[in-house]
C-alpha cells in the first residue's frame, strides 16, 4: 500500500512538473504577443509585427508540448486516482470539463487562425486572434486554479454517506476566496518566466551581434514587462497567497515558514537554515525578529502557531521538501525583483545595451523563473499534504485501488523516457528558431 | 438527465474519432501507400495542420465523462491501466513525429519520424478498436474469484491478455480474439476515412490510386463486418435485444450499412466530400450502434456477483448535471462558431498552405 502511494505520487509530481514547463510559458508569452501585435496596430512599426509572429512560433511549439503533455495529466485522475476521481469527480470535473470546453476550443482554434490567416483576415481581426488565444489559455489557468483551490479550500460540497461529494452550489467554485489570489499569483508567475524569456532571447541577439534591432526591442519588453511583474508577483499577489495559507492551513504555514516552536510574542521570519527534523529545530539559522508576525498579520507580536501546536497526521508528511520549496520560490523571486529593477534603471539611463555583465546574466536567467514557478506549486502542493481535499480527504485514500506499484513504476519509467526524448527535441526545435531568428516582413 | 449527457458525451466521443479518426487513418496511408516525397510532406501535413485541435475533443470527452459519470471514469480508467497510458505514449510519440519530420531538411531525419508518425497511428487505430471491443465484450467487475469479490463491485483490473486470448472465460483480457476483429475493423474503417481525407484535402499524386484501395478496403470491411457480427453474438448474446425493444435503434445500424454500400461507389462520386461523408457515416453508425446495442449499459459485468455499470449507477447528481447543462450548452454554442470561422478560413485544399508549426 505504501509503495503505491508513493509511484502514484511520484508519477503525478513528474508528469506535471514536466507538463507545466509549457503552459507557464504560453500564458505569459501571449499576453506579450497581444502587446506586440497592439504596438503595431497602433504605430505601423514593421518590428512589432515580426516579433509577435516570432514568439507566436515559439508559443506554437509550446502549446503543442502542453497538449502532449496535458492529456496524460487528465487521465491519470482516472488511471491513478481513481478514488479520488470517483468520490470528487461530480465537483472537479465540472472545472476541467469547462476547461476543455472553454478554453481549448478557443486556444487551439484561434492558433492556427493566427498562424495562417494573417493576410486573409487584415490586421486588425488578426489582432483579434491573437487576443482570443491569450483569452483562452488565461481561461485555462482559471479553471485549473479554480479545481486546484477548491482542494486546497473545499467549498459549496455536501458529503453524502458513501462518502462521496456532491456539488450544491456552483458558483462557489469562483467565489472561492483561495481562488482569485492564488490565479493572479499563478497568471503573474507565468508572465514573469516570459518576460525572462522574451529578455533572454533579446540578451542573446544583442551579445551574439545578430538581429541587433530585434535584441533591443525583445530586451527592453522583457525588462519593462518582467519588472511590473515580479513585482507584482510579491506584492499584493504572493502576499495575499501566504495570508491564505495561514488563515486557511495554519498547519502547513508553519512547516512552510520553518517554525518549529511557537514563540509567545511575535514571530521570527526564517530566511536560510535546514530542517532539523529530529531535534525539531532550523540549523544554521539566519531569520529576522518579529517580521513573520506583521507580514502575516500586520501586528509585530501577534502569536503564529508553529508545528507544535498540530498533531502529526495534520501536518504535511514532507516538511522540509515544503520548507525548500517555499524558500527557494521566495529566494528567486527576491533576486528576480533586484535584477530586473537593476535592468531597467540602465535602460531609463539609455546604457543597458552595452553593459555585458548584465545582459550575460539576463541572459543566462531564464531557467530560474521555470524553477520559482514549479516550485511554488510544490509549495502548494506538499503544503496540502497530507490531504488531496483539505482537511477532508487524505492522499492515502485516493489511490486506483486496483492498480499495483508494479504497474505504476513500469508506466512511470515509460513517461520518464518518453519526456527524456520530448524534451531533448524540444529543446533542438526552440533553439534552432530562436538562432533563425525573427523574419521580417516580406511584400 | 443521465441520459441527456450520455447523449453529449457520445456525440463528443464520436466527434473525436471522426476528426482524429481521419488523421489516424492519414497515418496509416501514409505508412503502407505513400512513397514519392512530395506526397508525403503533404499527406503528413493533411493531419499535422489539424491533428492538435482534433485532439481537444478528446480531452473535452474526458473532461464531460469525468463530470457526468465520475464512478465510470474511475473504474474503467484504473481498471484499462496499461492500455490507457499506453495509448498516451502512442499520442505523444505520434505527434512528435508529425511536429518534428519537417524542422530539418535531410531524408534520414524525415524517415525515422514518418515511421514513428505511421506506425502509431496503425498501434492507435487498433487500440482504440481494442477498447471498443472490451466496453461491449465486458469485464470481471470487482475481481471476482471463486464467486468472491476482491474489490469493491465497480472497480476491475484487466491484465493485457490471459493464456487463452479468449473473451469468453471469466477473466478476459485486454487483447483477445474479439477485441482484436473489432480492433482490425477500427484500422480499415479509419484507413478508408484517412484516404478519404487524403483525397478531399490534398493534390497528391496517388489521390487516383487511393480511390481504387478504398474499395478493396471496403470489401475487407463488409467481409469483416458480416463475421463480427458473428461472434459477437457468441461474446454478448444479448446485443440485439435493444434493437427488437425499442426498433427506432435500428436507424445508427441503417448509418453504418449505408456508409458501407455507398463506399462501392467511390470511383463515381464526381464530389471528394462524398466519400468522406460515407466514411464519416461508417464511424457515426459503427459507434452509435455498439452504445445502442448495450443502453442503458456502459460497461457490462462478466460475473452474476456485480452488477454491470450503466449511466445510472455511476452518475453524478441531478444539482451537478443540470447546472452543467447550461454551461454546456453556451459552451457548444461557442464551439460552433468557432468551428464556422475556422471551416470558412481554412477550407479547401491544403498544398499551397503554409506549414507554420
Amino acid at each position: 500500500m505504501e509503495d503505491m502511494i508513493f509511484y502514484d505520487r511520484l508519477q503525478f509530481a513528474f508528469t506535471i512538473t514536466f507538463h507545466y514547463i509549457f503552459p507557464q510559458l504560453t500564458m505569459g508569452l501571449s499576453l506579450m504577443i497581444v502587446y506586440f501585435k497592439w504596438r503595431y496596430l497602433r504605430g505601423n512599426e514593421e518590428k512589432y509585427n515580426d516579433a509577435a509572429k516570432f514568439f507566436m512560433k515559439i508559443f506554437a511549439i509550446n502549446f503543442t508540448m502542453g497538449v502532449v503533455t496535458g492529456i496524460p495529466m487528465e487521465f491519470q485522475f482516472g488511471t491513478n486516482w481513481a478514488k479520488f476521481s470517483e468520490l470528487t469527480g461530480s465537483i472537479i470535473g465540472q472545472t476541467l470539463a469547462m476547461e476543455g470546453m472553454f478554453s481549448f476550443f478557443l486556444e487551439s482554434s484561434f492558433l492556427a487562425l493566427f498562424i495562417f490567416g494573417e493576410k486573409l483576415m487584415g490586421q486588425k481581426l488578426h489582432f483579434l486572434t491573437g487576443f482570443l488565444v491569450f483569452l483562452g489559455s488565461w481561461a485555462s489557468g482559471w479553471f485549473i486554479l479554480a479545481t486546484n483551490s477548491w482542494m486546497q479550500h473545499p467549498v459549496g460540497y455536501e458529503i453524502l454517506e458513501n462518502g462521496r461529494f456532491v456539488l450544491t452550489n456552483f458558483s462557489a467554485l469562483f467565489s472561492n476566496p483561495w481562488l482569485l489570489p492564488a490565479f493572479l499569483h499563478n497568471q503573474i508567475a507565468a508572465v514573469v518566466t516570459s518576460s525572462f524569456v522574451v529578455a533572454s532571447v533579446g540578451a542573446f541577439y544583442i551579445l551574439r551581434n545578430k538581429n541587433v534591432e530585434y535584441g533591443k526591442l525583445f530586451l527592453k519588453t522583457g525588462v519593462l514587462f518582467g519588472l511590473v511583474s515580479s513585482i507584482l508577483l510579491a506584492f499584493p499577489t504572493g502576499d495575499l497567497n501566504a495570508k491564505n495559507v495561514a488563515k486557511y492551513q495554519p498547519a502547513a504555514f508553519a512547516a512552510m515558514e520553518g517554525i518549529f516552536e511557537t514563540e509567545e510574542a511575535g514571530a521570527e521570519i526564517i530566511l536560510i537554515g535546514q530542517p532539523n527534523m529530529v531535534e525539531k529545530k532550523i540549523d544554521n539559522k539566519i531569520a529576522v525578529p518579529n517580521v513573520l508576525s506583521f507580514l502575516t498579520y500586520q501586528e509585530w507580536d501577534k502569536q503564529v502557531p508553529g508545528m507544535d501546536q498540530f498533531k502529526k497526521e495534520e501536518l504535511p508528511d514532507n516538511v522540509p521538501a515544503l520548507y525548500y520549496a517555499y524558500h527557494i520560490m521566495v529566494g528567486l523571486g527576491t533576486i528576480f525583483i533586484g535584477v530586473m529593477f537593476l535592468a531597467a534603471f540602465f535602460l531609463w539611463k539609455r546604457k543597458l545595451y552595452r553593459i555585458k555583465p548584465l545582459l550575460w546574466t539576463i541572459m543566462f536567467l531564464f531557467p530560474f523563473p521555470y524553477i520559482a514557478n514549479i516550485t511554488g506549486w510544490y509549495t502548494a502542493e506538499l503544503g496540502r499534504q497530507p490531504y488531496l481535499v483539505y482537511g477532508l480527504l487524505k492522499t492515502s485514500d485516493g489511490i486506483s485501488p486496483t492498480v499495483s506499484s508494479g504497474n505504476t513504476l513500469f508506466t512511470l519509467l515509460g513517461f520518464v523516457a518518453l519526456y527524456m526524448l520530448l524534451g531533448l527535441l524540444f529543446l533542438v526545435l526552440v533553439g534552432k528558431t530562436i538562432n533563425e531568428g525573427p523574419k521580417p516582413q516580406t511584400h | 438527465m443521465e441520459i441527456f449527457w450520455f447523449i453529449i458525451i457520445s456525440v463528443v466521443l464520436t466527434v473525436f474519432f471522426i476528426l482524429d479518426g481521419y488523421d489516424f487513418g492519414v497515418g496509416i496511408i501514409h505508412l503502407f501507400l505513400a512513397k514519392k516525397e512530395k506526397d508525403k510532406e503533404v499527406i503528413a501535413k493533411s493531419a499535422g495542420l489539424f491533428w492538435d485541435s482534433n485532439e481537444v475533443w478528446l480531452v473535452t470527452a474526458g473532461g464531460l465523462l469525468f463530470m457526468a459519470f465520475p464512478t465510470f471514469y474511475a473504474s474503467v480508467f484504473s481498471g484499462f491501466y496499461l492500455p490507457l497510458i499506453i495509448v498516451l505514449w502512442l499520442i505523444i510519440f505520434r505527434a512528435i513525429g508529425l511536429e518534428f519530420r519537417s524542422k530539418f531538411n535531410f531524408q534520414m531525419w524525415r524517415d525515422l519520424w514518418d515511421k514513428a508518425f505511421g506506425v502509431s497511428s496503425l498501434l492507435l487505430a487498433l487500440f482504440f478498436g481494442i477498447a471498443l471491443g472490451n466496453i461491449v465484450r465486458g469485464v470481471n467487475l470487482g475481481g471476482v474469484e471463486n464467486g468472491v469479490s476482491t474489490y469493491e463491485g465497480h472497480y476491475f483490473f484487466l491484465p493485457l491478455w490471459n493464456s487463452s486470448f479468449s473473451p469468453l472465460t471469466d477473466h478476459p483480457g485486454v487483447i483477445d480474439w474479439f477485441t482484436i476483429v473489432i480492433g482490425i475493423i477500427t484500422v480499415v474503417t479509419l484507413a478508408i476515412h484517412g484516404a478519404n481525407w487524403i483525397v478531399l484535402k490534398t493534390n497528391s499524386s496517388i489521390n487516383n490510386q487511393l480511390k481504387k484501395v478504398i474499395f478493396k478496403l471496403n470489401i475487407t470491411l463488409a467481409i469483416l463486418t458480416a463475421f463480427s457480427l458473428g461472434i459477437w453474438q457468441i461474446v454478448n448474446p444479448n446485443s440485439l435485444d435493444n434493437f427488437v425493444d425499442k426498433p427506432y435503434l435500428i436507424i445508427f445500424p441503417i448509418i453504418y450499412f449505408s456508409g458501407l454500400i455507398g463506399l462501392f461507389f467511390i470511383e463515381k462520386f464526381k464530389k471528394d466530400i462524398h466519400p468522406f461523408m460515407l466514411s464519416t457515416l461508417l464511424i457515426l453508425g459503427g459507434i452509435t450502434s455498439s452504445l445502442a446495442s448495450m443502453f442503458p449499459v456502459i460497461l457490462p459485468s462478466t460475473n452474476t456477483i456485480n452488477e454491470s455499470l450503466t449511466i445510472y449507477n455511476t452518475s453524478a447528481t441531478e444539482y451537478g448535471l443540470s447546472v452543467a447543462l447550461n454551461w454546456g450548452i453556451i459552451g457548444f454554442i461557442l464551439l460552433f462558431v468557432y468551428m464556422i470561422i475556422q471551416k470558412r478560413l481554412m477550407g479547401g485544399k491544403i498544398d499551397k498552405m503554409d506549414y507554420g508549426h
